[in-house]
This record gives structure tokens, sequence and C-alpha cells, in this order.
């Protein structure tokens, strides 16, 4: 039931999106393995890497937009749940290398011995399976969720303090992770993996897989979110956007709806992010950096916010012009260009580029609604 | 009787309400404060079941903060505030929890959820599984026929899948009190419902609430006389936080103290 209930799901825009994801994970390992570079259809490694990096970005986007877009929730910290499950594939990374590494310890990783450490810490046990690590993208960062979201819901923490406190929280982390006793490598992060599963994480096959895995999880990562906005529940968070307090005056719990919602998402952050590590090769503190998770705010309003396909196109099409800006002439300007974009965005598009495109009524968003809209309030 | 074991006020200028078995709804000395302001001073009111009751009293006299304390979004100082025969402390209670005891509340100013059509917010209205995983798993379940019962009863079948946001002040409100009627509560609470209505529109209302009354518990908190008339119930004044006068509406506006509150001295 609940399998006919995610592919009945979807729209005609969003049949489009998948139609695409599919192909894409299909057609680009194929032009890329099975053609010899010298044909004009073969798509280069080094492209699959960077849009296998996008589509990383875009369902950590999609993430996003399921709890600001739908839900009302702006988190400013998302970045720490997508970093965190790029922090448990990075373990699992390190293992695997074991006396491959500079001081060819089989336990410890390089950055341990290093720090003179005799004993792999508590903490890191386990990752040397892929089964235990992929476990623990969902469940550290679920749990971290789950638990903040609690509190924060529950003590009815709501709009912009809300989007401090998840500031604060990235921050936090950051600060924890760039130190060297912490356990996880300090401000280098993990880095120098050599192989996932046994194959080469630098080989081209494997990058070609690691695309196709990305397109997958951000097709179900799709699947699943239009599920969630479609049913009942989906229609209980857009109201508890619009107007929380009349949601909780018909009998709605609007903080286990919350909680819900912002658990789920943040586990949709960490797969983007255990993704996208192995694709690029490193994971450090600074993609804790409260700037970073400005940054994914900006893709969502760009692409559309409360459309979902918006949010995987915003950050697409950002990411896409950030390369291309940054590695130019152009590439001082691209923090302006950006700041630039949201402004202009913000003003004359305030529903994003899928904006532009009719919407259905469900999902249709106040006018400027770049903000979260406060709950309507009755007044004496 | 099962009343909680509480700190009660005793003043004995408080007539104690005779019989607490017969009443939906019971305050008994409930003040609250808001930075030294009484907003409600020693409250007392007794509700029947089954009984409309209308509550006027001019502007700052705790009408509102009233409909606070029995939805559960402000708690008193001190004081009872019993539902269903005494048998249910409100005051320990939130808001998701007193609504799902069967307490229904409009407000004054319409808040209906304007992204979703009027069949969705009556849907969202309607007596069912408020839990996230029931909600989740969802599936359409005779909830059409009482959504069309509802919509026919206050007269918006015919925009149905309009989006709320769309509707008239006076359409809009007709919804609120439609999702009230959904809810299918014990008690409704309906504050100023024909506030900015046109005279035609006022009518129909009264006409819907005194229908409503037929099989439920109302409190309608007012300003307008001649809807209140209209209404041919009990009526409730309020001033400065307590209850200043009490019956029909000819008795209360033939009351000299009623008449120097509303008109000043």
């Amino acid at each position: 039931m609940i399998v006919r209930k995610l592919i009945e799901a979807p729209d005609g825009r969003g049949k489009i999106f998948l139609a695409i994801l599919v192909a894409a994970a299909v057609l680009v390992p194929c032009l890329n393995l099975g053609l010899p570079p010298s044909s004009a259809l073969h798509v280069p490694t080094s492209a699959v890497a960077l849009w296998g990096k996008y589509l990383c970005y875009a369902l950590l986007a999609l993430s996003l937009d399921l709890v600001w877009g739908y839900c009302g929730i702006l988190s400013l910290g998302h970045g720490a749940f997508f970093a965190l499950g790029g922090y448990a594939m990075g373990m699992y990374l390190m293992r695997q290398i074991g006396t491959r590494g500079v001081y060819a310890d089989p336990i410890l990783p390089d950055f341990m011995v290093f720090l003179n450490w005799k004993e792999l810490p508590f903490f890191w046990w386990g990752f040397n399976w892929l089964g235990y690590a992929a476990l623990m993208v969902l469940a550290v960062p679920g749990v971290l969720a789950f638990v903040f979201g609690w509190f924060a819901f529950r003590s009815r923490v709501t709009g912009v303090y809300l989007s401090i406190i998840t500031q604060a929280l990235t921050f936090a982390l950051m600060l924890g992770f760039f130190r060297n006793n912490f356990g996880f490598g300090g401000n280098n992060g993990l880095t120098d993996f050599k192989d996932i599963l046994g194959f080469n994480v630098q080989a081209q096959a494997t990058r070609a897989t690691l695309f196709a895995l990305s397109a997958v999880a951000l097709g179900l990562g799709y699947l699943i979110a239009q599920a969630v906005v479609r049913s009942k529940a989906g229609k209980v968070l857009i109201a508890i956007r619009d107007a929380e307090s009349r949601t909780r005056f018909i009998g709605y719990r609007v903080e286990n709806y919350k909680a819900f919602v912002f658990t789920l998402s943040a586990c949709m952050a960490a797969v983007a992010g255990a993704l996208y590590v192995p694709q690029v090769g490193i994971i450090n503190p600074s993609e804790f950096a409260p700037a970073n998770s400005i940054e994914y705010v900006i893709w969502v309003a760009v692409g559309g916010r409360g459309t979902l396909v918006g949010a995987a196109l915003g950050a697409v099409l950002v990411n896409f012009a950030k390369t291309t800006f940054t590695t130019g002439v152009l590439a001082p300007y691209w923090l302006f260009a950006l700041g630039a974009l949201f402004v202009l965005v913000t003003i004359f598009l305030p529903r994003g580029i899928l904006g532009l495109i009719p919407t259905r009524p469900a999902a249709a968003l106040p006018n400027g609604a770049a903000a979260a809209g406060p709950a309507a309030q009755p007044a004496e | 009787m099962a009343i909680p074991a509480r700190q009660i006020p005793v003043d004995p200028a408080v007539a104690k309400p005779h019989d607490i078995n017969q009443s939906l709804l019971y305050l008994n000395g409930v003040t609250v404060s808001f930075d030294g302001f009484r907003a409600i001073n020693d409250l007392s009111l007794e509700l029947a079941r089954g009984e409309m009751r209308a509550i006027i009293g001019p502007n700052g006299a705790g009408k509102t903060t009233m409909m606070d304390i029995i939805t559960g979004k402000t708690r008193p100082d001190v004081g009872e505030v019993l539902f269903d025969r005494g048998t249910i402390d409100l005051t320990t209670k939130d808001e998701a929890a007193i609504a799902q005891l069967g307490i229904g509340r409009k407000f004054q100013k319409p808040t209906v959820f304007e992204n979703h059509t009027v069949e969705d917010n009556v849907l969202l209205a309607l007596k069912a599984d408020r839990t996230v995983r029931g909600n989740l798993f969802w599936r359409p379940n005779g909830d059409a026929q009482r959504i069309a019962e509802t919509l026919e009863t206050i007269g918006l079948s015919a925009h149905r899948h309009r989006l709320a946001g769309s509707l008239s002040h006076g359409q809009k409100q007709w919804l609120e009190i439609g999702m009230l009627i959904a809810q299918d509560p014990k008690l409704l609470l309906v504050d100023e419902p024909v506030a900015g209505m046109s005279d035609a529109e006022t009518m129909t209302t009264a006409e819907l609430l005194k229908d409503i009354a037929k099989d439920h518990t109302l409190i309608v908190v007012e300003h307008d006389m001649e809807f209140v008339r209209r209404l041919g119930v009990k009526v409730t004044v309020l001033h400065e936080g307590s209850v200043l006068a009490e019956g029909s509406i000819d008795e209360v506006s033939a009351n000299e103290r009623v008449v120097e509150v509303y008109l000043g001295r």
C-alpha cells in the first residue's frame, strides 16, 4: 500500500522531474563508461563527479524545502545534518584505508596516530562496516534533529528565534569538530579515502555508480517528500505554516508534526551528505559553517519554496552558476552575485523560478513568501 | 463531586452555582492578571448542557481572555475551570488536548487556512484522528459525506474548490463556523461572529447559530445588541473581568449598572 501511495503521488511536474532523474541515472553512466573519450556523446568523468555533487545538493535543498516550504520552519542549520551524514560516511571510508595510510596502522586512521592515540575511540567502533555506517548516517542526525526539535517546538520557539538557534546548533558543532581532541580529524577533517566496498573511490566506474545512486536517492527523497505533503498530514503542515495557533485550537499537536517533519528532513539531508563525501573526497568542519546553511536557503528560494521540484532545480542552477562563475575571471564577485540573486528573486520572483509556471493551489504560498510568516493571532 | 483538591479562594460574594452535575462548563473564582492588570477578576459562570449563552460587555471587559482561559491559551492565576459535569479540570490541559475534549473555538478575526480549499479547511477540522501517523496514512473514509453536509449547513457548497483566502469576509466567518461544526464539539465558543458583516449576513448568521444550538452548547460573544436580541437567549454582561448582570436581554438592558457601563456616566 505504501509503495502504491508513493508511486501514485507525483503530479505532471513531478513525473517530468522523475523521468529526468531516471534518464540521468541510466544514461550518464552509460555515456561515461560505454563510449570512448573521443566520442561526441562521451560524458567526461569530471562532469559526472560535478553533477553527482549537484544531485546531492538538490536532495539537501529538497529536505530543506520540506520543513521551510511546507511547515514554515526556516532552518538555518541544515548544513549540520548534511555534514553529520557526511562524517558518518567519512568514518567508514577512513576505516577502509587500513595499512595504506601514511603511518600504515591497520586500525587507527592517520590523524589518530599523529595525535599519538593508542586506541580507537568507542564512537569509531563498527564504522568498518558500511551497513553500520549507513545506519549511523540516518540515526545520528535523526536523533539530534528529534531531540532538538522536541525541545524547541514544545517550547513554541518559532520564526526568527528558531532560525537563530539552528544557526547556533551548526556553529557549535563546527567549533566542536574543529578541535583535534573531538576525534574527527580536527580542521583537516577526513580525507585521503581509498575505497568503498572494495572499489576505488577515484575509479571512473565508482564515480558513475555514485552518480547514479545520487540520482536514485534524490528521486526517492522526492517521492517520500511528495507522499508526505500530499497526505492529510501534509495539509496539516501547511495549516501550521499559515496559522499555527488555529491548527492547535482544532486539536492538532503542532509540536509533534514539526518534530516529525524536522527529523525526516534531517535524515534526508544526512543521506545527501553521505553521498556527497565519497564524490568530493573530503569532509571537514567548514561544512558546518553557518554561511553554508544560509546559502542552502537561497537555493530553495531561487528555485521556488514549497514546490519540492523547485528546490532541487534551484540547488542545481545556483551551483552550476557558482561553478561557472568561480572558475573564470568573475571569481571574486561570486558572493555579490549570490547576494544579488537572493535579493532579486525575493523581490521579483517571490515564488522562485518555478513560480513562473502556474502551480497547484495546495502548494501556493502567500505573497512575499520568502519570510516565515507568523501565525495569525486572535486579538480582543 | 469530583473536584480536584486545589487551593480555591473562598469569596462569600460569589454565589456558588447550585448544581455542578448539570453543568457542561463551570468557572468559579477565576482570576488572571497581565503585568498587574486584572483582565479577569474573580469570574464565575456556569453553562448547562444544551444551553446557548450570549456574552456581552464593553471593550476590555475580558471576553476574549475568558475564551483564552477556557481553551487553554491562558492559564488562570487562581480559580476553577471545569468541564463536563465538573469531571475535567481544563487548567491542566493545553490547547490541543482541550480541542480534542470537544471544545471548539471561532476567533474574532476570521482565521481559516487561506492556502487550502474550502473543502480541505473542513476536512482538517472534521472530528478524526489527530496523530501524525494517522494522518500520514489517511485514506478518505466517509469524510466526503460529512464535508458535504457541513458545507450545506453553512451554504458554501458551491465554493468548495475555491481557496479559502479568496472568500469574502462573511464567507470566511461562515467557513469558520462550519469548521467548528465539523469538529462536532460539545461546546462551541463563538467570538464576535457578525463583526464586519452586512445586515443580511448578520441575519443569516443568527439563524445559523440558532440552528446549531438545537443540538450543541454554545457561548456567543458579541457587541451587536440587535444580533443578541435576535438570538433570544440568556445574556451575561461582563465588566472589568467579572459578571455584572445576567438574565434575558430585556432584563439586562433595563439594569441601571449595565446602562452606566455601556453609556458611561
